[in-house]
């Protein structure tokens, strides 16, 4: 079995950011740029159904201008074969990305697409469901377990108070959360082999989508500051002011 | 204007989260109709009909529709979402699962989260955890939105809407529910509880999390633990308050053994009362909370929960 992983490259998640002064949008000048967390746990747990036997083959795919191509030799020394990179400068939403990316579905006919469950940039959480709808395949989201068994897939997903466990057709598509695993480092000779091998790249106009999207971006602010208060000195002081002066208790 | 909101179930009832995403509708304006879809859901149909604002309860309840699983629950939206300008859901992981297969379904974008009607047309929603809020505008014919509960307050009971049964039934062949794990507690919902009481990595252990516990029972909160106490192991993931986990804003926050690292702040620092509890006095929690208490929490807590 062929699987496909879509990763995004966006802001480091340590990187504290900071709303430019005409909040048009977040300042990205000079940044330090990063795979999404997710999607490294989606390469990871796509990288693992290698070593276990039951995928074939692992290509790594991305939408995003040419320094994306980073992100994708990541994924690459972190263990999969092959890469695709959809080369766009365009901010590309949700839903292109899913046409984009169905696209790609459509030509590798790919048993399995693993993909984060929100970039921690714009955390949308759209596109994995999104692509699911476009390609007309199950949806196993949010998930902590992967288990392939013959033709279907067992996901077991992270809900609102609790775990689901789904069974799918195959092929499927799947999003990672947190718990499903712990990504690995990439090692110095593994990044050395991945700059040779194979990255193909294409445009959304190859592929007949229109990156453009409906939703414009009005402004974008820094949230309310929320204030300091106080420190008190003991549990008694504590119990007091919630008591008479915050009225909580 | 007119507005389809999907009702949020729990174990077959309607959701407290329902009540919030139809503050939202009113909030943009227009009739106001509810979808009620699973199985055996008559009941949780008659509690969305007292929704103050709901004209109409469409009911689809078919066993197609038990455990709402995304494939049949988005085809039956584009089936039902012509005539609509909007259709809402909460952010929950049900809303999240399957409002964007209706949109792509449907051809338009989405906006996920949204915690603030500007217009019918134009929404606030956070991005980069929390850290900005963006300003969107959707030209979209269709609205397909997700919507922060804890940016709206609940509207009342007090209504009463026609209910109407749907008898749209959509085929699914790919994908099944094997089994639900929920965990059991007395206490509140994370989502919908007056106070909340979290622990951290300073908690030291999944075992020493009982230290919340007499507290919690004490005040009716319910307990929520920071991404680092779940990354160590300590509880489970669906305790976790961030921008990862469940977005709180209860009456009161006790964040316990908690740094207040970015993530976890864009989780509850809407609380109307926040009091952080932690050796370290430099800790960024004490910058967002209305009272911090300096100390040792294996002395606090005990202390704490006597003398309340």
């Amino acid at each position: 079995m062929k699987v496909l992983v879509a990763v995004k490259r966006v802001i480091d998640y340590n990187v504290k950011i900071r709303v430019k002064a005409d909040h048009s949008d977040v300042d990205l000048t000079n940044v330090k740029m990063a795979m999404n967390p997710f999607c490294e746990i989606a390469v990871e747990e796509a990288v693992r159904l290698k070593e276990k036997g039951v995928a074939t083959e692992v290509v790594a795919v991305t939408v995003g201008p040419k320094a994306a191509q980073e992100q994708l030799r990541t994924a690459l020394a972190l263990g999969a074969d092959r890469a695709i990179h959809i080369e766009t400068d365009e901010r590309a939403e949700s839903l292109a990305v899913a046409k984009l990316l169905a696209k790609v579905v459509d030509e590798e006919q790919p048993g399995m697409v693993i993909l984060g469950k929100q970039a921690i940039d714009t955390d949308n959480n759209q596109t994995g469901q999104m692509l699911a709808a476009l390609t007309n395949l199950p949806q196993g989201t949010f998930a902590s377990e992967v288990t392939v068994d013959g033709d279907k897939v067992h996901v077991t997903r992270e809900i609102d108070g609790g775990l689901q466990t789904v069974a799918l057709t195959l092929p499927a598509i799947v999003t990672t959360d947190l718990r499903l695993n712990e990504p690995r480092y990439a090692k110095l000779p593994d990044i050395m082999k991945a700059k040779k091998k194979p990255m193909d790249v294409k445009t959304p106009a190859d592929l007949g989508v229109e990156v453009a999207s409906k939703v414009s971006l009005l402004k974008v602010e820094s949230p309310a500051e929320r204030k300091g208060g106080i420190k008190v000195a003991s549990v008694d002081e504590l119990i007091d002011k919630l008591k008479n002066e915050a009225k909580v208790l | 204007m007119s507005i389809l909101v999907l009702a949020d179930l729990h174990e077959g009832q309607l959701a407290g989260a329902t009540a919030h995403v139809v503050a939202a509708a009113k909030a943009i304006g227009g009739d106001i109709d509810v979808l009620v879809a699973g199985e055996g859901v008559q009941a949780a149909a008659e509690a969305a009909a007292k929704l103050d604002g709901v004209s109409k309860v469409r009911v689809a309840d078919n066993a197609v529709y038990a455990h709402q699983l995304a494939e049949p629950m988005g085809a039956l939206l584009v089936e039902l979402a012509d005539g609509y300008t909007h259709v809402l859901a909460s952010a929950s992981t049900t809303g999240k699962n399957v409002l964007p297969r209706l949109a792509a379904l449907k051809d338009v974008s989405q906006l996920s989260d949204v915690l603030a009607v500007d217009s019918a047309d134009t929404f606030k929603r956070p991005i980069y955890a929390g850290n900005a809020i963006a300003t969107v505008k959707s030209d979209d014919a269709l609205k397909v939105i997700t919507v922060r509960t804890t940016g709206f307050d609940a509207v009342g009971d007090g209504g009463s809407a026609t209910i109407e049964a749907v008898d749209t039934v959509v085929d699914n062949a790919q994908s099944s529910f094997v089994k639900q794990e929920l965990a059991e507690s007395d206490r509140p919902e994370l989502g919908g509880a007056k106070v909340v009481i979290s622990g951290g990595r300073g908690m030291g252990n999944g075992e020493n999390f009982k230290l919340l516990d007499g507290i919690a029972d004490k005040l009716g909160a319910a307990i929520g633990a920071s991404r680092a106490a779940v990354d160590a192991g300590f509880v489970p993931n669906d305790m976790q308050v961030g921008q990862t986990g469940k977005i709180v804003a209860p009456e009161l926050y006790i964040a316990v053994g908690i740094s207040g690292a970015i993530q976890h702040l864009a989780g509850m620092k809407d609380s109307k009362v926040i009091v952080a509890i932690n050796k370290d006095d430099e800790a960024p929690i004490f910058q967002v909370a209305d009272y911090g208490l300096v100390g040792d929490l294996f002395e606090i807590l005990p202390e704490l929960e006597s003398k309340l």
